[in-house]
């Protein structure tokens, strides 16, 4: 049975506590997201992105022991009665840390993993694998073992890991921490565009909103395991400038800028959120 | 290359250019099989990495390779007690490192309880609380948010006001942006350019070999061309003085003019 239409994850007051830990991790959490979303999470350092994610498949509470509570359906069913094994077809995760994914002597043989557990025929996993190397960029990589490439070759190779899986939502970990700009753009372009082209929800948690602001249509940050912002990332950035910079949250450099011409009464306009618009904007003042 | 005490160094380069081989050069982890690497006069080839390693400390880029023990403090300590310093010494540094990184409330934790970005900034206390000479970090912003990343600068350049050289090896082009060290870039195991921060990531050129994006400061100013703006402003703080006094010169322009 699937979930009100379009709701791919659906929280209510959810709120996970570790085994050890004396504070909650999470706290009250509610939050709807639809089906081909590009979500951005953000928060400062140990706010709960983290935790949020692992509730996503299940690691929470199957793998991290502690007390969960309110509701978490994931395309209409409750996390806490399915598998992680069951879930991990609907939710793929890239971790933080690339080597926590792989582990087996080739590259293709580390994309292969996950549908040949699926029990799908010989055809479909070549063809998973093929696609999932290439939209991830490894296909060079292809015969190497995971653990002689270097951190950044082996995030695209667990992310080609996940989308041989085939999954409707992927959460990526600050997947590009390890990866040159460069590769990192690539990265986030190719996600955007399988999100395009197959409807895959995409779930980015990042620091560095400059990376992700241009993709991510909607923005959710915490702070204390709780949501204390959620909307379109241009007006959250407008809206609560202070408060996420007070939070430490890595504003783009241009909205930066912009904040500050204005606080100096040179700029009225809304905050500008990428390059383009602060030039266009910019340009105009300076024609004059 | 030759680092100075006091230098700030940043090692930028794409996945696999060998920031980090040459990065673990520096303190004998590896040693070189053709050339030749000093630290102080002595050769690697010739120190043992426990020798080195009071002098140059290095925080890897996964602090999973480091951290083991079962509290922070111990962590932090440990490399003090094999050291060989005074107890009543280890118990101040220990203090003292883990205030600086924002981790005294974690001090009786485990480590692995941490999030991601708190684990880095231990593996970096467990790492400065020596106070090693020279200091390499392997990517050190990965997973830090913005206070934490100010945090980082100041103590760098702290260490770096007592002498100390900090080496970094890093992605992040906004963080060198703001520190404006010296550059190394790197690319397919060699050194392609070396210069101030702020020449280095404005330069079209140089930032397309090294598989880089210009700093968000450096595409603005490329982009208003025509304005008569220099083309290597990298940081925020500069734009906005450049900026401003253009924006006042429209602004008494247009009173006049009406």
């Amino acid at each position: 049975m699937a979930g009100t239409q379009g709701e791919i994850v659906a929280a209510h007051s959810l709120g996970f506590q570790y085994a050890g830990s004396t504070s909650k991790a999470l706290d009250d959490v509610n939050i709807v997201i639809r089906q081909g979303e590009f979500l951005l999470l953000t928060g400062p350092s140990g706010c709960g992105k983290t935790t949020l994610c692992r509730c996503l498949n299940g690691l929470i509470p199957n793998f991290h022991p502690g007390e969960m509570f309110g509701e978490l359906l994931v395309d209409g069913v409750s996390v806490a009665a399915e598998t992680t094994s069951e879930l991990s077809r609907k939710v793929g995760y890239v971790f933080q840390n690339p080597e926590n994914q792989l582990f087996a002597l080739t590259v293709e043989k580390d994309v292969a993993f996950g549908p040949e557990n699926l029990g799908l025929t010989r055809e479909e996993i070549r063809g998973r694998v093929d696609w999932a190397m290439d939209a991830a960029g490894t296909v060079a990589l292809k015969d190497l073992a995971p653990y002689e490439l270097s951190g950044g070759q082996q995030q695209r190779v667990a992310l080609a890991g996940v989308l041989a899986m085939k999954p409707s939502v992927i959460v990526l970990d600050e997947p590009t921490s390890f990866l040159d700009p460069r590769t990192a753009e690539e990265i986030m372009s190719a996600v955007d565009d399988l999100r395009r082209e197959n409807g895959i929800t995409v779930i980015v948690v990042e620091h560095r909103l400059d990376l992700v602001g241009r993709y991510a249509e909607r923005i959710v940050v915490m702070d204390h395991g709780r949501i204390v912002a959620d909307g379109k990332v241009e007006d959250v950035l407008d809206s609560e400038f202070d408060r996420l910079s007070r939070l430490g949250i890595g504003l783009p450099k241009v909205s930066l800028l912009w904040s500050l011409l204005k606080r100096d009464g040179l700029v009225s306009e809304r905050l500008p959120t990428h390059v383009e618009s602060a030039v266009k904007m910019l340009s105009e003042r300076l024609r004059n | 290359m030759k680092i100075d005490s006091g230098d700030f160094l940043a090692i930028m380069g794409e996945n696999g250019a060998g920031k980090t081989t040459l990065a673990k050069q520096l303190n004998g982890l590896l040693k070189p099989t053709l050339g030749r690497v000093t630290v102080d006069g002595d050769d690697t080839t010739k120190k043992s990495v426990a020798q080195l390693s009071r002098k140059v400390g290095i925080v890897f880029q996964n602090p999973d390779h480091l951290l083991f023990s079962e509290t922070v403090r111990e962590e932090v300590g440990f490399a003090l007690k094999n050291f060989g310093f005074e107890p009543g010494v280890i118990v101040k540094q220990v203090e003292r490192t883990l205030e600086a990184f924002d981790l005294a409330h974690y001090v009786d934790i485990s480590p692995f309880l941490l999030s991601g970005g708190e684990r880095k900034r231990v593996a970096l206390a467990a790492v400065l609380a020596w106070e090693p000479d020279y200091l390499i970090l392997d990517e050190p912003t990965i997973g830090q948010d913005y206070q934490q990343k100010e945090r980082l600068r100041n103590f760098i350049l702290q260490l770096n006001s007592q002498g100390k050289a900090v080496v970094m090896v890093t992605h992040d082009v906004e963080f060198v942006a703001e520190c404006n060290p010296k550059v190394v870039l790197m690319s397919n195991g060699k050194v392609l350019a070396q210069g101030q921060a702020d020449e280095i990531l404005s330069d079209d050129g140089l930032i397309e070999k090294a598989s880089l994006v210009k700093p968000q400061m450096a595409k603005l100013f490329s982009q208003l061309d025509g304005f008569g703006f220099p083309r290597d402003v990298v940081d925020v703080h500069r734009a906005k003085m450049l900026l401003e006094e253009k924006l006042l010169e429209v602004k008494v322009r247009v009173a006049q003019s009406s």
